[in-house]
């Protein structure tokens, strides 16, 4: 691939805290390497912004490598931006060409408060998870794991539902600001394992009540969170889930 | 949402083959047969019911959709670009939705209307014909109805617009609600796509033709 430089305008949503308005900032990057990853673009304008004693950009971001969901922000219109099946730390500057004005965006959902700038407070996906989203085993020696049998296609199909990252871009492409991929990705990721079925019921309930709770929008099965999901978590994930709820509604005992 | 649409899908394949009926072209009889069946039989009278009371289901939980997922994203991204990653008629199921409200507003007061309540100034009892239901009863000919209707083009337009409104609402809502009933299926699913597709477009087609064939003068 051919190297080259760019500059660029970056329009960045500044917020101070979850109180403060927040409004666009405009700012200039010179001489950017196409091969450089977006975060490290950011982390050049903000060396650049500390020289000249002004305030950086507060982004969320850890592991670099596409596998942790923290990178999260909204770029030119989608959930980490223009490429498919990839998080903002894996986005590479090549995705854009000198002279482009880019727009960057936090997460737009109120059960994601904006803590600052293009940070958003995604705790929300932790109650949901601690409603349900775990087996109970007794402590122990561990078993081995030829002692249970599974399925190559279920264990396929939980592997597939277990890459989820809680990166919240499903939430945020959205247009309801639905959280059903993700909960459906851990929902189903435990409901197709045997070590997941003591409690199969219960959790579908206890998770998608919490999932209400937090003011998560209703899936219209628009299928967007699929299309923008860095993992390719399919919507079949929320097919099952909603026949989990309903087979768990009629079931349940109290 | 998918129970009630589901509902109404069925009525739809009823409602468009009976209207299918003015394309035998015999002035109107073997339509008017069977819109006088619907008219009087028990079975279709209390389904009529049924079919009023989920429609008015759809709508509630429409609305209530539209508020709770309105309320979930209290601020707009400045730059969205949606259509990058869903179909528009999906992202658009609720005023689709007001657009065949709107629409069934006044194709209720064309048809409905009067042939419950009465008040089809415009329409004769049909003459007992051939078909001996008619002997000695006061049927309203709905046929005769459709073509006093359709003689205004605006009103054409308009039906031709609701139907094209439905026909989006369908394109999302058949396959729609078999993913809210949990079916998704790597070999089903394409299948109940393709059926739905067809399905829209067929009930659709043929509901736009009916006013346009009356209007033009194709069927008589
Ligand atoms: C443009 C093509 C259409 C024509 C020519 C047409 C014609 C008619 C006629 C003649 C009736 C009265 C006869 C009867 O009750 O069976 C009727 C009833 C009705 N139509 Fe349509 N229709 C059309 C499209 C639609 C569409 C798209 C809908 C949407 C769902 C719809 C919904 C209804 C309803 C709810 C009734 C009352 C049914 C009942 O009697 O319970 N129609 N239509
Ligand atoms: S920083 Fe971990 S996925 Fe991007």
């Amino acid at each position: 691939m051919e190297h080259y430089n760019m500059n660029l305008t970056l329009k960045v949503w500044k917020q101070k805290n979850s109180q403060s308005k927040g409004s666009f900032e405009t700012y200039k990057v010179n001489d950017i390497s196409s091969e450089m990853s977006f975060l490290e673009m950011f982390d050049v304008l903000n060396e650049q912004l500390v020289h000249d004693g002004k305030e950086p950009i507060a982004f969320d971001h850890d592991c670099r490598e596409g596998i942790c969901g923290a990178c999260s922000m909204y770029i030119d219109g989608q959930p980490h931006g223009p490429w498919q099946q990839n998080t903002t730390c894996q986005l590479h500057m090549r995705a854009f060409k000198d002279g482009d004005t880019i727009v960057v965006e936090p997460w737009r959902s109120s059960a994601f408060p904006v803590i600052k700038d293009l940070i958003v407070d995604r705790t929300a996906f932790d109650r949901i998870i601690q409603a349900g989203g775990y087996i109970s085993v007794n402590t122990g020696n561990a078993q081995d794991a030829n002692n249970l049998p599974i399925k190559k296609q279920d264990a396929d199909d939980a592997f597939s539902a277990a890459a989820c990252i809680g990166c919240g871009a499903c939430v945020a492409a959205c247009k309801n600001g639905s959280a059903m991929l993700f909960v459906s990705a851990k929902v189903s990721q435990l409901a197709l394992l045997p070590q997941g079925q003591p409690e199969r019921e219960t959790r579908v309930l206890n998770m998608v009540t919490q999932m209400d709770k937090e003011g998560f929008g209703n899936c219209t099965n628009t299928y967007a969170c699929e299309a923008e999901c860095p993992k390719g978590i399919s919507v079949a994930n929320i097919a099952r889930m909603n026949k989990e709820y309903l087979k768990a509604g009629l079931n349940t005992k109290e | 949402m998918g129970l009630t649409g589901f509902f109404l899908i069925t009525f739809l394949i009823v409602h468009c083959l009976i209207n299918s009926m003015i394309f035998f072209n015999d002035g109107g009889q073997t339509f008017n047969h069977w819109a006088h069946f619907m008219g009087t039989n028990l079975i279709i009278r209390i389904m009529e019911i049924g079919l009023f009371v989920f429609l008015l289901l759809h709508i509630i939980q429409g609305l209530m959709l539209w508020q709770q997922n309105k309320a979930a994203r209290p601020i707009a991204y400045a730059v969205s670009h949606p259509e990058r990653n869903s179909a528009w008629y999906s992202r658009s199921m609720g005023l689709l939705g007001t657009l065949i409200l709107l629409f069934l507003v006044l194709h209720l007061y064309h048809f409905w209307v009067p042939s419950r309540f009465g008040g089809m100034a415009s329409i004769q009892p049909l003459e007992p014909v051939s078909l001996s239901d008619y002997a000695n009863q006061e049927a309203h000919n709905l046929y005769r109805e459709m073509q006093i209707v359709f003689q205004n083009v605006w009103v054409v337009i308009i039906y031709v617009f609701g139907v094209f409104s439905l026909c989006w609402h369908l394109m999302h809502g058949f396959q729609s609600a078999f993913q809210t009933f949990g079916i998704n299926h790597k070999k089903y699913t394409p299948i109940i796509k393709t059926i739905g597709m067809a399905y829209s477009i067929v009930i659709c087609v043929l509901f736009a033709l009916m006013p346009i064939s009356i209007y033009m003068g194709w069927v008589n």
